[in-house]
Formats: C-alpha cells, sequence, structure tokens
C-alpha cells in the first residue's frame, strides 16, 4: 500500500514536470528504480528455516505455516538439519547406503511420528502423552498440518547438504505437493523478498 | 452491530469449527470463505477463545468486514461480511 501511494506521488511528479530539465529526469529515473527494488523486496511472503527436529518445535513451526496460508501469505520453508528426518517416510524403504549412512538413518526419527519433544521426553512417556493431549484437545497432528499445509500451498524446500550428510534419499520422503531440495541461495534469495522470516 | 441485530442476521455459510483448536478455526474460515460471493456473510462458531482475537485480525488482514460475536452458552457465533 505504501509503495503503490509513492509510486502514484511519483507518476504525479513525473507528469508535472516534464518539461524540466534532463537532470531532473535522470534523478527520476534513479528514483524510480530504488522504488522498484523497495516493492521487490516486501513481498507479503514468510519464510523460515525450519532446523529443529524436536516434536514442539516442528508443530510451533507448522502451526505458524498453516497460520499465514490462511493469512493468504506465501510461505516457504526451508528444512534444514534434523528438521529433514522430520520428513522422512516410514513406509518408503531405500537401498544403497553406506555405512554411516546407515547408522544415521537408524538412529534418527523415522518420520514426524518418531519426533520427541525438546523437553521432558522422559524416555518417550512425556512425548506420547503430549500426542494423547493433542488429540483430545483436537489439535491436529504433526502429519495432518503437513497435510493441510500442502493443501494451503506451503512450499517445502529441503536443504541438500543435510539430506546429504545424514544419508537420506529423496525418495524417502514423504508425498508432499510442493517439495523440493535445494541449497542455501534459494533460502537466501527466498527471505531477502520476505516481509517476515522465522528461524526454529 | 448489536447483539440483537447480529442474531438477527442470516449467514449464507456457517463454518462449525467447534471442539477444534488453534489453528483450527482460522483454517476452517479459510477454507470456506472461498466457497461464498463477495458482500455475503459468513458465520463462524468456535469454542477456541483465542479465534475470537484470531478471527477480526484475520479480517483486518483479508479485508473483510468483521460484523461482531454473539456468545453461546459453551461457544462463540463469529459473523463476517467477505470483502
Amino acid at each position: 500500500m505504501y509503495e503503490f501511494q509513492i509510486n502514484k506521488c511519483l507518476t504525479f511528479v513525473y507528469y508535472k514536470t516534464t518539461n524540466m530539465n534532463e537532470e531532473f529526469e535522470k534523478q527520476f529515473a534513479e528514483l524510480q528504480k530504488k522504488v522498484g527494488k523497495i516493492e521487490k523486496g516486501t513481498k507479503d511472503q514468510l519464510t523460515m528455516v525450519v532446523f529443529s527436529g524436536d516434536l514442539d518445535k516442528q508443530i510451533a513451526a507448522m502451526i505458524i505455516s498453516t497460520g499465514a496460508a490462511a493469512f493468504d501469505m506465501k510461505v516457504k520453508l526451508f528444512f534444514t538439519f534434523w528438521a529433514t528426518a522430520a520428513l522422512r517416510d516410514p513406509k518408503k524403504k531405500v537401498g544403497g547406503k553406506n555405512f554411516l549412512g546407515k547408522m544415521f538413518g537408524m538412529m534418527l526419527p523415522k518420520g514426524a511420528r518418531k519426533l520427541k519433544l525438546s523437553k521432558m521426553h522422559m524416555m518417550g512417556m512425556g512425548s506420547a502423552m503430549i500426542r494423547g493431549l493433542m488429540k483430545k484437545k483436537k489439535v491436529a497432528s504433526l502429519p495432518e498440518m503437513f497435510k493441510t499445509a500442502g493443501e494451503l500451498g506451503v512450499e517445502i524446500n529441503v536443504c541438500e547438504m543435510s539430506m546429504d550428510l545424514m544419508g537420506f534419499k529423496p525418495e524417502e520422503l514423504i508425498d508432499y505437493p510442493h517439495m523440493k531440495i535445494c541449497g542455501v541461495a534459494t533460502f537466501l534469495a527466498d527471505a531477502a523478498e520476505s516481509k517476515v522470516q522465522l528461524f526454529i | 452491530m448489536t447483539t440483537e441485530e447480529l442474531k438477527a442476521l442470516t449467514a449464507n455459510q456457517t463454518v462449525d469449527a467447534r471442539g477444534t483448536a488453534c489453528p483450527g478455526p482460522l483454517l476452517a474460515a479459510k477454507k470456506a470463505i472461498g466457497e461464498i460471493e463477495s458482500g455475503e456473510i459468513m458465520e463462524i462458531l468456535s469454542s477456541d477463545e483465542g479465534t475470537k482475537h484470531d478471527i477480526p485480525k484475520w479480517c483486518e488482514k483479508m479485508e473483510h468486514e468483521f460484523l461482531g460475536i454473539v456468545e453461546e452458552d459453551s461457544y462463540s457465533r463469529l459473523f463476517l461480511r467477505k470483502a
């Protein structure tokens, strides 16, 4: 809205002064270029780094994402490090992993249903309890939130480097309509033009 | 709008989000608003306390006109007019 007003104002000024000297026109062109940059830098968009593989933090990330999508914001999530484990599909099996890849695969949670709480996990009791409570209070489960996010057009970009490091293969990830494997440049380009940037 | 005026309204669309927690009612509202025309009225039923603050904020952002809240025993009825 603000940028629109500036633009309108500039156009007005432009028509009023077309007969003025060249120097002015040059300055005007420069200013217009700057306004263009501002407009580009403030998309109604949320970019979020999802770093944590903790159940509670992932829930927060997905509630914010789906909420933002309901606000008609474009949402782009960048899943990196421990968070990538949440995107694994327990039903999919892939072969051809090296020893370390197999070890990581075994030790890290296989999918959103296996994530642990960041606090009070208590050997699984705490996490099971929170899942039970969420069901009772009718808070959507994490896999349900992923499904909703997909329907709302939330984009999930998965960090290529993390996948490689942990030996995850693209074929073992969940079926999500807007998912791609990419690098930090994608995140930076998206974040630079977003109004809201978060790290969880 | 006064409570009486709100009660007299006939909504073109009613979304029953009772029982669901945040962000359930918001997502339900977002889904349902696409099914009505501009100028039509939507009613959201919610038992989640936060919804009473969230839906007016959502309306502000989406430029829908928030009409008001009618309190029932165990839930609230929120009315809005689609932009």
